[in-house]
């Protein structure tokens, strides 16, 4: 009857301790999470970006448990503050976030979006730089200039980015591309 | 034509009535607004008024010149300016004249050094305050407020530009609507530039998205007009018949504006997008409300998050609110009743556990307690379809 009792007794202690350690360590864990995000730059331009810039930056962002940013750069023109509203630019860029951010959630990706402002999209890329921490860029480089940007631009990124940058050869499939979602999917 | 105020009856030394003012407002050039004017200072001069053009621009424009003949026009003043000598209106020529209505177009024209005014639209005070009615005309580019937003809209950054208290001002503002297509057609056709400069014009200014976002600023810009117009005169007697007040009250009807309740998390984005669009869609303004539990410092995330929320805000040209409060409901009511918001707009809600589920929804919180007519609208999470791609 003790014996049955002290097996008994042992059980529950383990079973309590067991709970106390895993807790201890799911505690743990979490306290030493890094502050720092986990995230993928997809800077973009105009009202349509390349299908392979964003299937790569969605499959590294599924792949890595990792945050897609799509960023819209826009362009002011000298003569507005470069903080002005611009209604013009957040038509374009509106619709193909929201583009975007549904393809990644069909695939289970995580959308933290961003519209930057600038003089030009690489000024409005530096500033996006200065302001917000990722861990890799995805740039597609076309043949065509229609989407993407200019070897100067990627050459600029290659320096100045603190990050993993990984640019898109120019392939074949360019052509493919996501537009924004002219027919009201906004 | 609307009653005038009694301040607008007399003028300052309280003797002489001001004069009546009738702007013809237009998106751009070539809509016809001179046209319009000398229209209408005919069918003036046909009821036995005395009418003299006191400026005209004809631009060359054969109908323009053609509906001027037969209006007494006071000669321009002629002004040497640098190498060249310049023609201006000539003030002291039109007060001399003193007709009953003067027609002086392009009111947000800069005159040249040495004339008693810089703007046009000063020396258009003048023959107002000398009891002289005037129609004037002037594109929607040239009004202060609007320059900012035009340029941005176009590309195109005018000099010339007016307060909006002119227009405010106004007695009547007369809105010359035309389709963009339309002013297209007339450009296409040499209705409003010489043919050498017509491409030109087609390959910038006048391209259809710029002209169709002219003509949405200058037809709210007249609706705010009339919205304000009517204002003043609710806050004196009533004015018109019953029918007319009626009339006169339904812009309130339609005036919207939007609140959109936000947290720091990019889900917020896509709720502030959705917002935006529907204030779009309404012409209104739209308000972003964040109701932050007391104490809590903004740091870390929570800070990125913000800031990401602020910059998206300014970039839209909506308003971030950070409400401090330990109960949402009553901090959304009353932000509700302080912005005359009429539309709220609130994300799907987290699936609720434990004791949470006994509460009322939000939504539901939010009807009951926000003034009567203020709509809740919940905002779903749209993905692709399945096969979409």
């Amino acid at each position: 009857m003790i014996e049955h009792f002290l097996v008994g007794l042992a059980l529950l202690l383990g079973l309590v301790g067991g709970y106390l350690i895993a807790r201890s360590r799911r505690g743990g864990r979490r306290s030493e999470r890094p502050e720092a995000v986990h995230q993928i730059l997809l800077p973009f331009t105009g009202t349509e970006i390349s299908r392979r810039a964003l299937d790569a930056a969605l499959r590294l962002a599924r792949a890595e448990g990792a945050t897609l940013m799509p960023a819209y750069l826009a362009t002011v023109p000298k003569q507005l503050p470069l903080e002005c509203a611009i209604p013009g630019e957040a038509a374009k860029a509106m619709p193909m976030l929201e583009a975007i951010e549904q393809r990644a959630g069909a695939q289970g990706v995580p959308v933290d979006a961003r519209v930057e402002r600038g003089r030009s999209y690489r000024h409005a890329l530096e500033r996006l730089l200065e302001r917000e921490s990722f861990d890799r860029v995805v740039v597609p480089a076309t043949a065509s200039g229609r989407t993407g940007f200019s070897g100067e631009d990627l050459v600029w990124l290659l320096e100045k980015a603190p990050a993993e940058v990984l640019i898109l050869r120019p392939g074949p499939q360019d052509g493919r591309i996501v537009t924004a979602a002219a027919n009201g999917r906004l | 034509m609307a009653e005038l105020s009694p301040s607008r009856e007399t003028s300052a030394e309280g003797g002489r009535r001001r004069g009546r003012y009738k702007i013809f407002l237009g998106m751009a050039a070539g809509v016809g607004k001179t046209y319009r004017m000398l229209q209408e200072g005919h069918a003036e001069a046909d009821a036995g008024r005395d009418v003299a053009i006191g400026y005209l621009e004809p631009h060359d424009r054969e109908e323009t010149t053609a509906q001027a003949r037969g209006l007494e026009t006071v000669p321009r003043r002629r002004v040497p300016y640098r190498d060249v000598v310049v023609e201006e209106m000539d003030l002291p020529g039109v007060l001399n004249r003193a007709p009953e209505l003067a027609l002086i177009d392009e009111l947000a024209h800069t005159n040249a050094p040495g004339l008693v005014h810089e703007k046009r639209y000063e020396d258009i005070a003048d023959v107002l305050e000398a009891g002289i009615d005037v129609f004037s005309t002037v594109n929607v580019q040239h009004l202060e407020s609007l320059n900012d937003q035009v340029a941005e809209l176009t590309g195109v950054r005018v000099r010339e530009t007016v307060p909006d208290s002119v227009l405010g001002a106004a007695d009547e503002v007369v809105l010359i609507d035309l389709t963009p297509e339309a002013l297209v057609a007339r450009l296409r056709a040499g209705k409003v530039y010489p043919g050498e400069n017509i491409d030109a014009a087609l390959g910038n200014f006048f391209r259809i998205e710029n002209l169709a976002a002219l003509r949405e600023v200058s037809l709210r810009q007249v609706a705010e007009d009339v919205e304000s117009k009517r204002l003043v005169h609710s806050e004196t007697e009533p004015v018109g018949t019953r029918e007319e007040r009626v009339a006169a009250d339904a812009p309130k009807a339609v005036g919207e504006r939007l609140l959109a309740l936000v947290r720091p998390h990019p889900s917020s984005q896509r709720l502030v997008r959705r917002a935006w669009r529907s204030a779009q869609r309404l012409g209104t303004d739209l308000d972003l409300l964040w109701v932050k539990s007391p104490g809590k410092p903004i740091q870390g995330e929570v800070e990125r998050q913000v800031t990401a929320l602020r910059q998206l805000a300014s970039v839209l040209g909506a308003t971030l609110l950070i409400e401090e409060h330990d109960d949402m409901v009553a901090a959304v009511a009353r932000v509700v009743r302080e912005r005359g918001s009429t539309y709220i707009m609130v994300g799907e809600s987290l699936p609720r556990r434990g004791l949470a589920r006994l509460r009322e929804p939000l939504p539901q919180r939010l009807m009951r307690a926000t003034p009567p007519g203020v709509d809740v609208r919940i905002v779903a999470h749209r993905s692709l379809k399945e096969g979409e791609s």
